[in-house]
């Protein structure tokens, strides 16, 4: 279990240094970092049904979007206040992935991409629709006292940067922590063969339509979790976050971090954020400066970064 | 009257069509339990797809299936697998990117996790992965990434994996095409072999093999079952010769 150890060890020490940041980091990029890490939580979540299970999703902004709209409306229109609404936010992931999973997955391929993005359109539209509760793309903001954690005690006031870095940070650790166990159990290792060859896993005696579905429900849970997260630190929830463009960003950063691997889309939201931000301080055209970035890492890394880093070097990464 | 074991396997009245053509027609066929029964048949025969509605990789147009006494013609394939029918692909259908070992582990956990008295632990799972590879003489290769290996062992990898699943009745397609000599000749010993402990259903091009190995033949035509008997009497019969090799 020598390459069990070492990728265990590497995984503490990323969070390590990620909790060090908190103290080094200057404010401005502690706020990037914060909004990075939460949007990671987005990528592993859909990492977990792209990279691992082989599923090409177009429709998970629905499932950030269901924890974002979970956990905002009922503290915008209801007053409550972060734990239940928190709950009820998972349960609005779990509650969709599960019924969009149920019909999706009788499809595959390029007729599984259309029908999620289909299901997604959807759930924007309908966001839009009730713009009575929602106020569609000019959303809602979450009020100043209802963006607090109550643990053991303490008060943890989400507006407060070092504690929204902390936050981010603890939720982030701790789907690390759930996807490094997950792709590593016997689950993990049906999903993985699923993806690389699904009739002989049926011929195995798995019934890959339920483990599909297993891997859709969690993925959309952790999605909807870092929906409810965002909108919970950063105390806005609109029709945006429910659009195609966050169905293809989680795409992007985990293809740029490397599919199938636990740190990749960590590795990959950071560097996307980073190269948008550097590019948009030299010119108004930054996203053709970024555009080109991702063709020549594509061509030079055709695995992600973390992929080809595991292709090449370091095996054992999981 | 003496009591006679059930067949393990019995099918009745069995068809499958594809649009117009009978490719599995009315079919009734039963074989007992811890025989090695060979079908074999000219190319188009209806083989592939009569095994195929056996493991419930396709579903029956009409007819029922009957495994250890039971009906399962509707039941979805994994879960016959789970019952004890295990089928090794005609082409041949690994993991290439993962290991040996994981190839066959992913089958022996199934089979781990369905027993329910044994908590699967990396010890029985390492076991049962061991004494697969060991009897289709894979051990030394355990740790090879299984799509480097040479064709004549991915066919041992899945045969392997169908081993590890503990089947009461193993199907194996075409095993030996492709093969060598020498790798025929292990084939046959394995077989013998694997006979102690499971029910054989063998299609077979090869008629050094089947006569080798089979203790009835099973010879179907245009979807149907053409002639049934132990190898002496399948190879005299007048029937066979004229569909089987052309008169």
């Amino acid at each position: 279990m020598m390459a069990g150890a070492k990728s265990f060890w590497l995984h503490v020490a990323v969070v390590l240094v990620l909790f060090a940041l908190n103290f080094l980091l200057p404010e401005y990029h502690r706020g990037v970092f914060s909004r990075a890490m939460v949007l990671a939580v987005f990528a592993m979540g859909y990492n977990l049904a792209f990279g691992y299970t082989g599923l090409l999703s177009l429709g998970h902004a629905m499932f950030f979007a269901a924890g974002l709209y979970g956990a905002g409306l009922p503290i915008y229109h209801l007053e409550w206040s972060a734990w239940p609404a928190l709950g009820t936010a998972l349960l609005a992931g779990a509650a969709l992935a599960l019924a969009v999973g149920f019909l999706a997955l009788r499809t595959a391929g390029v007729a599984f991409m259309i029908v999620t993005l289909m299901f997604a359109q959807v759930f924007y539209l309908a966001t839009l629709y009730f713009g009575a509760y929602t106020r569609g793309e000019e959303g809602l903001v979450l009020p100043q006292a209802a963006r607090a954690l109550p643990l053991l005690g303490w008060n943890l006031v989400l507006t407060d940067p070092p504690t929204r870095y902390m936050i981010a940070l603890t939720l982030l650790a701790s789907v690390l922590a759930i996807t490094f166990l997950l792709v590593r159990s016997p689950y993990g290792r049906s999903l993985i063969a699923i993806r690389e060859n699904e009739e002989r896993m049926r011929m195995l005696g798995y019934n890959v339509f339920a483990n599909k579905l297993g891997a859709v429900v969690v993925s959309g849970v952790i999605c909807a979790t870092a929906g409810a997260a965002y909108g919970l630190l950063f105390g806005y929830i609109g029709s945006g976050f429910a659009s195609i463009q966050y169905s293809i960003l989680p795409l992007l950063w985990v293809l740029l971090g490397g599919a199938a691997t636990t740190l990749g889309p960590i590795i990959g939201t950071l560097f996307m954020f980073y190269a948008v931000d550097l590019a948009s301080s030299y010119t108004s055209a930054y996203m053709l400066v970024v555009g080109l970035a991702l063709i020549l890492l594509i061509l030079f890394f055709p695995k992600g970064i973390v992929g080809t880093i595991r292709e090449r070097w370091l095996p054992w990464l999981p | 009257m003496a009591a006679v074991t059930p067949p393990l396997l019995v099918t009745r009245n069995l068809s499958r069509f594809f649009g117009g053509l009978k490719a599995v027609d009315r079919v009734d066929f039963a074989l007992p339990e811890g025989q090695v029964r060979a079908i074999i048949g000219p190319n188009g025969a209806g083989k592939t797809t009569f095994v195929s509605l056996v493991c419930g990789r396709i579903l029956p147009s009409s007819g029922s299936i009957l495994f250890d006494g039971r009906e399962i013609s509707h039941e979805p394939a994994h879960r016959r697998v789970r019952a004890g029918i295990a089928y090794t692909f005609q082409i041949t259908s690994i993991f290439p990117n993962l290991t040996v070992f994981d190839n066959v582990a992913l089958a022996a956990q199934r089979h781990l996790l369905d027993q329910k008295r044994v908590r699967p632990t990396e010890k029985t799972l390492q076991d049962a992965c061991t004494k697969a590879l060991d009897q289709v003489g894979l051990a030394q290769r355990a740790s090879h990434r299984a799509g480097n290996l040479a064709y004549g062992h991915q066919r041992l990898v899945e045969i392997a994996m169908g081993l590890a699943l503990r089947p009461r009745l193993l199907i194996l397609d075409e095993p030996t095409q492709g093969l060598s000599d020498e790798e025929i000749e292990a084939f046959i010993r394995l077989v013998r072999e694997i006979r102690r402990e499971a029910t054989i259903l063998l299609i077979e091009h090869n008629m050094d093999v089947v006569m080798a190995l089979a203790e009835c033949i099973t010879v179907m035509d245009q979807g149907r079952i053409l002639a049934e008997g132990p190898p002496a009497a399948i190879r005299a019969d007048a029937a066979v010769q004229q569909a089987y090799l052309g008169g």
